[in-house]
């Protein structure tokens, strides 16, 4: 059998380890709150930005955004879609392009929301028929308006599923009333359930859009305009080609900015990773401070044991043990706590996450980088915060040491 | 190794001081003192008097101010840390007046202790640690934690320690002062037994009824030796 000093102190270390288990527990404790901590935002943060992708690409890779450009008085620039420069009329001309397969108009605002004694505010949008064809919108139970409805600017609504709840409970909401500010509105449909990304998709209701526009906002303009190509190799025609269009009929001159924007999924896919990466980072930040808290409390145990234990370092000295096993005794100690610490943590951070994703409507997604990344950091800290006190109780002299009450 | 008469310990004019603070306290001052392998000496004096700072210089604890220390013929200022280590670990066995075991391992892990900081095989350790404990009558208690222990029975565990390694000096530092007068018999008649199976015992003790075991007795009173008497066996 072969004598190995690093094998002695591990096992040394282990003993001193399970002999104590309290104080171990403690020590861990900051460690596995800290990568568990770092595994579960971030899994969180993975999972709202793959929810968001999802969504985006279930829209179709064909889609097509029309938005008013942004207002500028006195060289300030509001923000994206707050002028009011899209009418219906440039819907109806979209249309009339080559290569569309179908366009919607929408108008979109929050209006509170009563059914009997209960209330919710959401977002009420008004849009003709072929959204749903657009958005790929399916209606669950109930219809979407005849034309007659829609021309007649019936106050009638398709709720999603959320606004149901919200409202309905486990009523049917089929044929029900309902009072939007205060307008009354009969419930014709229920839209299929579309999820939660950024925001819950299906809290929202769908109207009409003659009646949004006309009888509940008295506007003329449009917020949005939404359409799908025949299929993504005209994409880039089609964007040139409304540009143009819309150009002419808003009379832009040659040299000066769009009133409006057209943009296309991939753009909006972009646009959202950048924030969800945004936030991922901010969760994982939180989540990185609580693992440096973790190694402090490493640090602060390792120095206070070692305090306690000064006699026993002193007896240890006595018997022949050097400065290079002391140091090592110490340092593996601190190490293989904080290891356990971490791999206890990235359990409970795959738990967590998991119940999380089944629990409520957020969903996670847990990647290798975080796990990994977290569990060499509390190697990392378990080595440098157990450095210290274990080279203070290693160059003890051995008398002091021993005489040490 | 070492013949009958050869010199184990030679101090030449040791002075060992310690600093309260700014001022500077002589502890020890001139000692001079040999002694030769297989004796068993007593170092007596009242409290004060330098008996554990010598002793703790004796077994490489402690390094003194200034003179010179040859330990088996080698000058133990000229040491590193690492060889010291060595020393107290191969050539000095210790037993303390607290015992000093590791609270936290059994009476069998605090025997086996040295022989790891020692490179001892693995295979052999076990079985020398449990038959020492079982020579000194504590068989029936090698798995026993130390607070499961009598004084007495753990300073038989701590001589087990002090042995395992087979050092040629045994340094007792008031080994009987926390225990009653059964276990201090009891321990003395262990010394006496190593003494005479070979051994270079050095006992530090302030009673009188515990320094007649040995056979040379050095009186310290304030640092310095005031009488080294020796008596035949």
């Amino acid at each position: 059998m072969t004598n190995n000093i690093y094998l002695e102190s591990v096992l040394m270390a282990w003993n001193s380890i399970v002999s104590s288990k309290m104080r171990s527990l403690l020590t861990m404790l900051g460690i596995i709150i800290g990568v568990c901590a770092v595994i579960v935002l971030v899994s969180i943060g993975y999972g709202v930005r793959s929810n968001i992708e999802k969504n985006i690409s279930s829209l179709g890779s064909n889609l097509l955004i029309v938005m008013p450009g942004s207002s500028r008085s006195a060289g300030v620039r509001s923000a994206a879609g707050s002028m009011q420069t899209l009418t219906y009329k440039d819907y109806e001309a979209i249309k009339k392009l080559p290569n569309i397969e179908s366009a919607a108009p929408s108008i979109k605002t929050s209006y509170v929301v009563v059914y009997g004694n209960k209330n919710w505010t959401t977002s009420v949008v008004g849009v003709t028929d072929d959204y749903a064809k657009v958005r790929n919108l399916s209606v669950e139970s109930g219809r979407l308006w005849t034309e007659t409805e829609f021309n007649k600017r019936d106050r009638v609504a398709v709720i999603g599923t959320t606004v149901a709840t919200q409202l309905f409970g486990d009523e049917s909401p089929l044929g029900k009333k309902i009072r939007i500010n205060n307008d009354p509105f009969t419930v014709i449909g229920v839209l299929e359930s579309k999820g939660y990304s950024f925001s819950d998709q299906d809290d929202r209701i769908l109207a009409p859009f003659t009646t949004v526009q006309e009888r509940m906002m008295g506007i003329t303009y449009v917020s949005t305009i939404e359409l799908t190509t025949v299929n993504s190799n005209v994409m880039t025609q089609v964007q040139s080609d409304i540009t143009n269009l819309l150009r002419t009929r808003h009379q832009i001159q040659t040299g000066q900015d769009n009133d409006f924007s057209v943009e296309n999924s991939q753009d909006i896919l972009k646009t959202m990773e950048s924030t969800t990466s945004t936030l991922t980072l901010f969760l994982g930040s939180i989540a990185a401070i609580s693992l440096v808290v973790g190694g402090i409390g490493i640090m602060n145990i390792m120095l206070v044991s070692v305090t306690e234990r000064t006699r026993e370092i002193g007896i240890r000295k006595a018997l022949g043990a050097t400065y290079h096993m002391i140091i090592i005794q110490f340092l593996i100690e601190a190490v293989t706590v904080s290891v356990a610490g971490g791999i206890i943590g990235i359990l409970a951070g795959i738990g967590i996450s998991w119940l999380v994703s089944s629990l409520t409507s957020l969903s996670t997604v847990i990647t290798a980088l975080p796990i990994i990344g977290s569990f060499f950091f509390s190697v990392i800290i378990g080595l440098v915060f157990g450095l210290y006190p274990a080279r203070k109780a290693a160059k003890l002299n051995p008398i002091d040491a021993l005489h040490y009450e | 190794m070492m013949d009958g008469n050869q010199m184990v310990i030679e101090l030449r004019n040791i002075c060992k001081n310690y600093y309260l603070g700014k001022q500077e306290v002589p502890v020890l001052s001139n000692i001079s003192l040999s002694v030769e392998s297989h004796e068993f000496v007593s170092i007596m004096g009242p409290s004060g008097a330098g008996k554990s700072t010598l002793m703790n210089i004796l077994g490489c604890l402690d390094r003194p101010t200034s003179g010179s220390y040859r330990l088996a013929g080698e000058e133990v200022a000229g040491l590193s840390d690492e060889q010291l280590a060595y020393t107290r670990n191969r050539e000095i066995g210790f037993v303390f007046q607290s015992f000093n075991l590791l609270p936290r391992l059994s009476a069998l892990d605090n025997v086996i202790l040295p022989m790891v900081y020692g490179n001892v095989y693995k295979s052999e350790r076990r079985p020398r640690a449990e038959a020492l404990l079982r020579e000194l009558g504590l068989g029936e208690r090698i798995g026993h934690m130390p607070s499961e222990l009598s004084g007495g029975q753990r300073q038989r565990v701590a001589i087990a320690r002090a042995l395992v390694n087979d050092p040629a000096i045994i340094m007792a530092d008031e080994p009987t002062g926390n225990l009653d007068s059964k276990s201090t018999k009891d321990v003395m008649d262990i010394l006496v037994r190593l003494y005479k199976t070979g051994k270079t015992i050095i006992l530090v003790t302030h009673e009188a009824s515990v320094a007649d075991y040995a056979t040379r007795h050095v009186i310290l009173a304030d640092g310095q030796i005031s009488q080294d008497l020796r008596r035949k066996p």
